[in-house]
């Protein structure tokens, strides 16, 4: 797959990256190149190969309904960049209202 | 002029009752300090692995179950990606196109008893996120905050989503839907569903078409419905804003609405940001859940009588009205009651009436349920048998039914200690008759002046001086002959 395929912007800004048109343009080629790579898989016949959404085999790995210890609240605030009492403190969310 | 009718689907998340959180073993707790209940996998610390909960999972096979989803015997969860600074991980773990639980029909009621269905689409497993407040605007509305403050309490606390097809086609409809759920869940025991607590949250996706019309309408999320009441006057003025648009000429546009409580109506939160683009794909970190058969199978053969079958029962059965039915049913323990009271022989109507009436006012008055009252349902079964037997009019019964309630025992022991069993032998209520006829001469000749209206004040007399032993029917042909 070649670069031109990939809207590098759009994934960008998935990401909240900023790029400059320079940076667009190496990176695009970039990913061009490691999909390519990639795209080697299409040629192995996998007409026998199970779907699965998981390469490990493992199945079923679950905890029973328990409590158990939490963190020291003080030791969670201060890995905080900003707090106020006993809160985070984060930038103001993007306004959805219009 | 066009009729118009609403179709309406409804999307809710309910967040499940289980000791704690999803993928880590935090308590999962309503309230309680900020920043108490974390720990490194529902902060995302590195390195940091999730292990799902095992009593979730079950829970939300149940809830399926109850409404008869197919639980699919393959099923994984999926990273749902978006940026929200109350989801610390930047992305919410869910499940994408392989949920616990598809399909699936919830049968409801409305008011006048009429029954309703709603198809599922499907019940997913996830996470709740935490919990921000938008700060430094001085009226709390997100646009005019300048930062907000966030709780991860209830990040990672399991939530179930719950998603309906468009089958609902009007507000009282979705309100007897979101009954249903609630009934179901809390008898479940798998949530406490109170909107007013955020453990169920439910936004409705309103469209209109031209009634007879098979196509669908283009539809606004309706957001921001913190109430059943809210829900349904949110649709409604979603319902008239829709149809005024049409009428006008305009088209309705594909959005997302906010629901304004004081003003009444619904707003656009339109983002000036693209749609949303969530990139699933499924978490490496959790392996699949593959669901036995057998268990599905224990679990199906354990689901008790569910709210609507118990609603068709009374209704069918027993003829309860269908607000009598409603609030029994609404009582999982209450009905349960009930229940055993009729299985122990009490008659369907006067066990209702028995336990909505006199015993819910006695449990409301000393605050302790009917059903850890010592009132035991085959002791109301017992009292209720004298009644139709006639042993005890309906007065002693009330009494009894107190003096049950304040640990008296056995109503039919209760009435042979005390002599209280209803006289019907004529001898002994004519006796009564004729006391109450000789003491009250002036209202004998009342009656005999054709105020026959007296009649009722005479039998009350008789009932008073037999202390409540005379059979009131007896009493009142007695007096009449004799006055005739
Ligand atoms: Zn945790």
């Amino acid at each position: 797959m070649s670069s031109d395929n990939i809207d590098i912007r759009y994934v960008a800004k998935l990401a909240r990256i900023e790029l400059t048109d320079d940076e667009v343009e190496r990176f695009g080629r970039q990913l061009g190149d490691l999909l390519e790579h990639v795209k080697t898989l299409h040629d192995l016949d996998t007409a026998a190969v199970p779907a699965t959404a998981q390469v490990v085999e493992s199945r079923n790995v679950a905890r029973a309904d328990a409590v158990g210890r939490c963190l020291e609240h003080e030791t969670v605030m201060q890995m905080a960049p900003q707090r106020q009492g006993a809160f985070f403190r984060v930038p103001r969310i993007i306004s959805e209202e219009s | 002029m066009t009729q118009y009718e609403a179709v309406i689907g409804i999307e809710c998340h309910v967040e499940l009752k289980t000791k704690s959180k999803m993928f880590c073993a935090c308590p999962n707790r309503f309230g309680g300090e900020p920043n108490a209940h974390v720990c490194p996998v529902c902060l995302a610390l590195p390195g940091a692995l999730p292990v799902a909960n095992e009593e979730a999972i079950l829970q939300v096979i149940r809830a399926g179950l109850a409404f008869g989803a197919e639980i699919p015997a393959f099923s994984k969860f999926d990273r749902k990606n978006y940026f929200y600074p109350d989801m610390p991980k930047d992305y919410q773990i869910s499940q994408y196109d392989m949920p616990l639980a598809q399909g699936g029909v919830v049968r409801y009621w409305l008011d006048d008893g009429t029954t309703k269905e709603c198809r599922l689409t499907r019940i997913h497993l996830e996470e709740d996120t935490g919990k921000s407040t938008h700060a430094g605007s001085g009226d709390g509305r997100i646009a005019h905050s300048s930062y907000s403050l966030v709780d991860f309490n209830r990040a990672g606390v399991p939530l179930m989503e719950c998603v309906s097809e468009p089958d609902i086609r009007s507000a009282e409809e979705a309100v007897g839907f979101l009954d249903a759920l609630k009934r179901t869940f809390v008898q479940l025991g798998v949530s406490d569903v109170k909107m007013e607590e955020g453990s169920l949250r439910c936004d409705a996706n309103v469209s209109i078409r031209p009634v007879g019309s098979k196509d669908l309408g283009t539809k606004a999320e309706i957001k921001n419905m913190n109430s059943f009441r809210s829900v349904s006057r949110a649709i409604e003025s979603e319902i008239a804003r829709q149809i005024a648009v049409v009428a006008a000429g305009g088209r309705v546009v594909q959005e997302t609405r906010g629901w304004d409580e004081l003003a009444g109506t619904t707003h656009s939160m339109r983002s000036k940001e693209e749609a949303h683009d969530y990139r699933y794909f499924p978490d490496p970190d959790l392996v699949p859940i593959e669901v036995d058969r057998t268990v599905v199978e224990r679990l199906r053969s354990l689901m008790a009588d569910l709210p609507i079958a118990r609603f068709e029962r009374y209704r069918g059965s027993y003829g309860l009205g269908v607000a009598q039915a409603t609030q029994l049913v609404d009582t999982p323990q209450l009905a349960e009651y009930f229940d055993s009271c009729v299985g122990a022989g009490g008659g369907g109507q006067q066990a209702a009436n028995f336990v909505l009436g006199d015993l819910s006012r006695l449990a409301n008055e000393t605050q302790t349920p009917v059903w850890e009252s010592s009132v035991a349902p085959q002791d109301l079964a017992e009292l209720i048998g004298l009644v139709q037997s006639k042993t005890i009019n309906s007065k002693i019964a009330k009494d009894l039914l107190l003096r049950m309630w304040n640990g008296g025992g056995s109503p039919k022991a209760l009435v042979e200690h005390e002599g209280l069993a209803q006289t019907s032998d004529p001898g002994s209520v004519e006796r009564f008759v004729d006391e109450v006829l000789a003491a009250h001469p002036k209202v004998v000749a009342d009656y005999k002046a054709g105020k026959t209206n007296v009649m009722g004040f005479l039998v009350g007399q008789v009932m008073k001086q037999s202390r409540g032993k005379a059979n009131p029917a007896l009493a009142g042909e007695l007096l009449a002959q004799k006055l005739g």
